[in-house]
């Protein structure tokens, strides 16, 4: 099996980071900058306000950039039928997804956290709520890109597709949401345990949920 | 190679509301050929799908032994990528086989993005995946579509030469497809 693993890692990640007509790994970054710099403008530069609920703008942000990549998860290689030569090749759409999942993770979870600290120093967010902040994303992001792929699996040949994976992700990454940028509230390490604890749900069900997602796409 | 069978028993097909066919069954053993003929949407492709296992059978059973290959309308070749680099992600899974890319007249393409190939060149380049997998079994869903006179008759010497070898060739075309030796199904005509 980690003859295959290597492979289809490799071509995800090229396709997610480097390549593609979206911009690959820069535009969730570039977004999720933007809303960030954007924040401070719209509600004026109140320097304790901006403080205390940066740390709830930046989750916003990093759910909402998670969302921009979902279109080219899986739809293109269901339409190409990369997914049918894999079954032939005795390759499971579960591996698929599962290995889809870590590169979607690694396409925008490391560069979220990344970009994380130029977009604090703009909401004025230092010391132990910029630490919280980055260990509530390493801990809620790839429960995020686990519901990334799973929505973009279910939604994939849907007429529309793309704008309703955006809206099925948002309330499913609700509980993520909450303990993630509840934690900056209650300061302590229940809210990332249970960030931790919701990601771990999510990344348990998607390889299984997103290929049953992919054997009824592909029909 | 040796010992790849395919062994079809009372298959049906269903598609939406309607049963495409039934009552089907159809041996085929190493170094045969099988043509399905038959009008548009009297399940060539169907056929083909759920022998490979990607389509389930509305009923009977499907056995087949050996490794199976896959040709149809979608190439399974990203489209932005050049087609060198194509194929070199298939020939990471597959291992380093022949993918006989002089015969298909492909080199002077490897660097063109697959997007910017025409549909024949596509084909070629299928069928070039298709070698490199080294597989028993080919299912081929018209093979000849968009391939010109020259490419055409490679791409029947090419099925020639699998059955040769002791491989299965399941064609499923509406084409004529010249090869000596094949059986022919004519769909619709007697399982409906």
């Amino acid at each position: 099996m980690s003859g295959r693993f290597a492979p289809l890692l490799k071509r995800d990640l090229a396709r997610l980071l480097l390549s593609g007509r979206g911009g690959g790994a820069m535009m969730p970054v570039l977004f999720f900058l933007s809303v960030a710099m954007l924040y401070p403008f719209a509600v004026g530069p109140d320097v304790p306000l901006l403080a205390r609920t940066g740390g709830g703008v930046i989750w916003v942000a990093a759910l909402l950039a998670a969302i921009l990549p979902l279109d080219r998860l899986v739809e293109p290689d269901i339409e190409a039928g990369m997914f049918d030569q894999w079954a032939l090749r005795g390759i499971s759409e579960e591996m698929v997804i599962a290995v889809r999942v870590l590169a979607h993770w690694l396409s925008f979870g490391p560069p979220l956290m990344l970009a994380a600290l130029p977009a604090a120093a703009l909401l004025g967010i230092a010391g132990r709520t910029l630490a919280i902040v980055e260990l509530g994303l390493l801990a809620g992001t790839p429960g995020l890109a686990a519901l990334g792929v799973t929505v973009a699996a279910l939604t994939a040949g849907l007429r529309g597709g793309a704008a309703l994976a955006g809206l099925l992700v948002i309330p499913l990454a609700v509980p993520v949401l909450i303990f993630g940028a509840g934690s900056l509230g209650t300061g302590g390490t229940s809210g990332l345990a249970l960030t931790a604890a919701a990601s771990l749900v999510l990344l348990a069900i998607a390889p299984f949920a997103g290929a049953a997602a992919v054997r009824t796409a592909r029909g | 190679m040796q010992g790849a069978s395919i062994a079809i028993e009372d298959l049906a097909c269903r598609r939406g509301d309607r049963v495409l066919f039934r009552r089907l069954s159809l041996r085929l053993a190493a170094g045969e050929a099988l043509h399905v003929t038959g009008a548009n949407g009297v399940g060539k492709s169907s056929l083909l799908r759920i022998v490979a296992g990607l389509a389930p059978a509305f009923g009977g059973r499907v056995e087949t032994s050996g490794t199976i290959g896959l040709v149809d309308e979608r190439h399974a070749l990203d489209p932005a990528l050049p087609l060198g680099r194509a194929l070199a992600f298939w020939r990471g899974l597959d291992g380093a086989g022949d993918h006989a890319l002089e015969r298909l007249g492909l080199p002077a393409l490897l660097d063109v993005p697959v997007r910017y190939l025409s549909t024949g060149q596509k084909k070629r380049a299928a069928l070039a995946r298709l070698i490199g997998q080294n597989a028993a079994i080919w299912l081929l869903d018209e093979p000849l579509n968009g391939l010109d006179g020259d490419a055409a008759a490679l791409a029947e010497t090419l099925v020639a030469e699998h059955c040769a070898g002791g491989g299965i060739a399941l064609i499923a075309s509406h084409q004529p497809f010249a090869l000596a030796h094949k059986r022919t199904l004519a769909l619709g005509e007697h399982t409906t």
